[in-house]
């Protein structure tokens, strides 16, 4: 028997080689996700002092740190607007067609802010939809109000999805003992209901928040002056590179405090029952005929507006199409383009992911923690700026990875190694160490332990981390805007160079394209929430 | 999750077979010019030469200033740019052209040293709508364009190479206090901030703004689209006005080339009468070989846009750099 050898591998947790291994790997990913903010920082300080100081006390500079602020605050305060209410009556109400309203509450994550800044450009004009249809224009949508409208259509149902699991979740005895003491309904709901979701709010803001600051694509057709929107026009249209360093250092640093201010709200917060016994599941408020209808007459209007409304517009686009079968070749080439960079992207963070999710969850220590933090820079940095950064790396570090797909497709699988690093890591909680143990005491070896009998277990977490990063990468805007190869023209970019020169009808099929398949996002969603469910 | 597994290898053996690797192609191409005027002509090389055209599209400051960071070590064979003004600029990175090719153009439409040379001309040209302007407001140059009168009205794209490189002539002829003085102006103004020329029409047919000072082509795109679109160009009034400035889009090979006879035999393609014919008939540029007719769809001809033209040598404005000082200085970027 190998005994004598298996006694100092044998529990899991004692295996410095398996332990050495994986921090290094973990720490070479970490340096690999720093290494070009340094760059960024490098080339931001190349001015001089002077310089910099008149560019950072720019008006403008200012002008564009309240639009972020506004931007972000009117998208936080519309979108939950319209998810707050949607998780009510989903979760608490006996709304008919129920489960119709969940479905149709996510569905919009198919259609990405810029392809819903498309929509609303099309809706107004001389040919646009509501001239060309029913006769008559509105003023083009542009500035805070569209930027916000876009945005908020796009990303509310993160923040429905955390609400309705919140409401769903809270223990109804607090809310009948708050009664008891002779609150009204809505004292109720303001005062214990509401404290109560907090958290959960809290998260989904957190997630629209940074995809509202580091949005590029619907502040740029939107015309709305952003910082990301400042470092694309600084950056791609007149190249002042300095100062675009010094504008994604901002958007860095705003991005950064959003998740600091996050962490620290949810720190100070104890909402969690501490007494015994299990909390009363939520009762479901029995609506009258009246509030059926109304209930329903919401729903139909935020349907009509982040449903109805794109797909109206798009289809009218490419009904004025004249010669579809002409332009298929470059939607193939677009489409095919596209997959070139996500597949690859997608199996390289779920690697990366893999030795993170394993010292996380099998030598858990503060070098872990750090490595697992680090994971997260790629997600919390904004695209524009990481890419920015990347550029910066590339064209004076590491000289033979400039305008490269290798550069293209690692930057995407920093950028979201933390969306597959999720799966992956609830997957390995889910191993007991102790089947591991198990293997390795029949004499299996700690590779073939982690191939026979870890990695078939993990297999539904990693295809999962994966599809989320491939899905997420095939309509990605920035980052491909900044790093793309000479001649790598994906569906997202050609989208929006046609859309921003006008040529709405020609970008009808890439938009189309680009719906239909995050139309795949959101069934995989749709998927997992029910499993959660369940 | 075996559809999704399945879905995903199906998805990657895609990717990997029929994804063009751009790796492949034999010339690589900068081009400031939208892709949709010039792509064709390209794929019309292809086909002719079989040499592959790998293209680079962006906006053409924005790349003069690339190969400018990107230095000798750029992976470019040509910058195609949209105005004379970046040609300029990058001027010193370009070889020295055949003089074969260099005598296929008169003298005003190529770099005094041989290193740029112009493919297409074009006017600028004062773009306004049919709705909301009257004969009578119509200005009679382009300084005219900071009269309060205009306050809201003018759309502007202030990154647009076209338009700095009529920042950069109106610096060559009235000096940079001057340049700068209508620029805060026009600023003044509260101008509709656009991206491109394209744009600057769409804004002025779509009632978000009265003027913009265009290229004269783009409006012909709009107006085979729809014949009732509601917006007319004109040259200005005022004989030799810098508002009727003659630009160039041109073309240059980089010294650090590995391709250069391929791509001395791109040029030599965009002067061929078929490719002049292409830009003056599909594009509404003018030729500028001057061996082929100008087909014209609007009411502007060549010989009224070189009679009312100002002189500015486009050997003069290539300072970039400079130019785009003063566009910041006076707010607009």
């Amino acid at each position: 028997m190998a005994h004598a050898g298996g006694i100092s591998l044998f529990p899991g947790r004692h295996m410095p080689a398996a332990r050495v291994i994986f921090s290094a790997l973990g720490l070479a990913i970490g340096a690999l996700m720093l290494l070009p903010l340094f760059w960024l920082v490098m080339r931001a300080f190349q001015a001089d002092l002077a310089t910099v100081i008149a560019m950072l006390t720019r008006p403008r500079t200012l002008q564009m740190l309240i639009n972020t602020m506004a931007l972000v605050a009117g998208v936080l305060a519309l979108s939950t607007a319209m998810a707050l209410p949607l998780a009510w009556l989903v979760s608490r109400t006996d709304l008919k067609g129920r489960r119709l309203v969940n479905i149709l509450a996510v569905i919009p994550l198919a259609v990405p802010g810029y392809v819903m800044a498309y929509a609303l450009i099309g809706l107004s004009g001389n040919f646009g939809f509501l001239n060309q249809t029913f006769g008559f224009t509105i003023p083009r949508l542009q500035g805070w109000s569209g930027a916000t409208l876009a945005l908020s259509l796009y990303t509310f149902p993160y923040i429905y999805l955390n609400l309705r699991a919140a409401l769903a979740g809270l223990d109804q005895s607090i809310e009948e003992a708050a009664r008891a003491l002779g609150a009204t309904p809505r004292a109720v709901f303001l005062r214990v209901t509401l404290p109560h979701l907090m958290p959960a709010l809290m998260a989904g803001w957190l997630v629209v928040g940074l995809y509202t600051i580091g949005d590029f694509g619907a502040v740029a057709l939107m015309r709305y002056e952003v910082f990301s929107y400042a470092i694309y026009i600084q950056y791609s249209a007149v190249f002042d590179r300095i100062y675009a360093a010094w504008l994604a250092l901002i958007l860095i640093a705003i991005a950064l405090s959003v998740v600091w201010w996050e962490s620290r709200l949810r720190e100070g917060a104890h909402y969690t029952r501490t007494g015994s016994g299990t909390g009363a599941r939520p009762q479901r408020r029995k609506l009258s005929a009246l509030g059926q209808v109304l209930g329903w007459g919401f729903v139909t209007l935020v349907v009509l507006v982040s449903i109805g409304l794109p797909v109206a517009v798009l289809s009218f686009w490419m009904l004025r199409i004249d010669d579809l079968p002409a332009m298929l070749p470059e939607l193939v080439r677009a489409f095919s383009q596209s997959l070139s960079a996500a597949v690859p992207a997608a199996v390289l963070a779920a690697l990366m992911a893999l030795p993170v999710a394993v010292l996380a969850v099998r030598y858990p220590s503060p070098l872990s923690t750090l490595i697992n933090r680090l994971a997260f820079v790629g997600y919390a940095v904004p695209a524009l700026a990481f890419a920015l950064a990347f550029v910066f790396f590339s064209l004076h570090g590491a000289r033979f990875l400039y305008q490269t797909h290798l550069l293209l497709v690692t930057v995407y699988a920093l950028s979201f190694l933390a969306l597959a690093l999720g799966p992956i890591r609830s997957a390995l909680y889910q191993v007991r160490p102790s089947v591991e143990e198990a293997a390795r005491a029949l004499g299996h070896g700690p590779v073939s332990t982690f191939w026979r009998v870890t990695l078939p277990t993990i297999r539904p977490g990693v295809v999962a981390g994966m599809v989320l990063v491939f899905v997420i990468a095939m309509k990605e805007l920035p980052i491909a805007f900044l790093l793309a190869p000479t001649g790598f023209r994906p569906l997202s970019i050609t989208m929006f160079s046609r859309t921003s020169e006008g040529m709405l009808i020609d970008a009808a099929p890439y938009a189309a394209a680009i719906i239909a398949f995050s139309a795949l996002f959101v069934g995989f969603v749709l998927r997992h929430d029910r499993k959660a469910g369940e | 999750m075996k559809t999704i597994r399945n879905a995903l290898f199906a998805l990657a053996a895609t990717a990997v077979t029929a994804a063009p690797l751009p790796a492949l192609a034999d010339l690589t191409l900068y081009s400031g010019r939208g892709e949709t005027l010039v792509a064709p002509i390209i794929a019309a090389f292809t086909a002719e030469t079989g040499i592959n055209v790998n293209v680079r599209y962006g906006g053409t400051a924005e790349l003069a200033i690339l190969l400018q960071e990107e230095g000798d070590r750029s992976p470019a064979d040509l910058f195609w740019a949209q105005d004379a003004a970046a040609l300029g600029a990058v001027a010193g990175m370009f070889q020295a052209l055949p003089q074969e090719t260099l005598d296929r153009v008169p003298a005003a439409y190529r770099d005094n040293e041989g290193r740029w040379i112009a493919t297409s001309g074009r006017g600028r040209v004062l773009a306004y709508s049919t709705e909301r302007v009257s004969a009578e407001e119509l200005p009679a140059g382009m300084a005219d364009l900071t009269d309060p009168r205009f306050r809201g009205r003018i759309a502007v794209p202030p990154t647009n190479g076209s338009f700095l490189a009529h920042v950069a002539a109106l610096r060559v002829v009235a000096g940079d206090d001057a340049a700068l003085e209508w620029l805060r102006g026009i600023q003044a103004n509260e101008p509709v901030i656009v991206r491109n020329n394209t744009a600057a029409i769409q804004a002025i047919g779509d009632g978000e703004a009265d003027f913009a000072v265009t290229n004269n082509y783009y409006l012909v795109r709009f107006k085979r689209a729809a014949d009732d679109f509601p917006v007319n160009q004109m040259l200005f009034p005022t004989e030799g006005d810098i508002g009727n400035l003659l630009l160039v889009a041109g073309m240059g090979v980089l010294s650090g080339s590995d391709h250069s006879d391929e791509a001395v035999a791109f040029i030599d393609f965009l002067l061929s009468d078929a490719a002049q014919q292409f830009f003056s008939g599909e594009v509404a540029e003018f030729p500028v070989t001057g061996r082929v007719i100008p087909t014209r769809v609007d009411d502007i001809s060549l010989e009224d846009v070189v009679r009312m033209a100002p002189e500015v040598d486009l050997n003069t404005i290539g300072d970039l750099e400079g130019t785009l000082e003063l566009v910041r200085e006076a707010g607009l970027l």
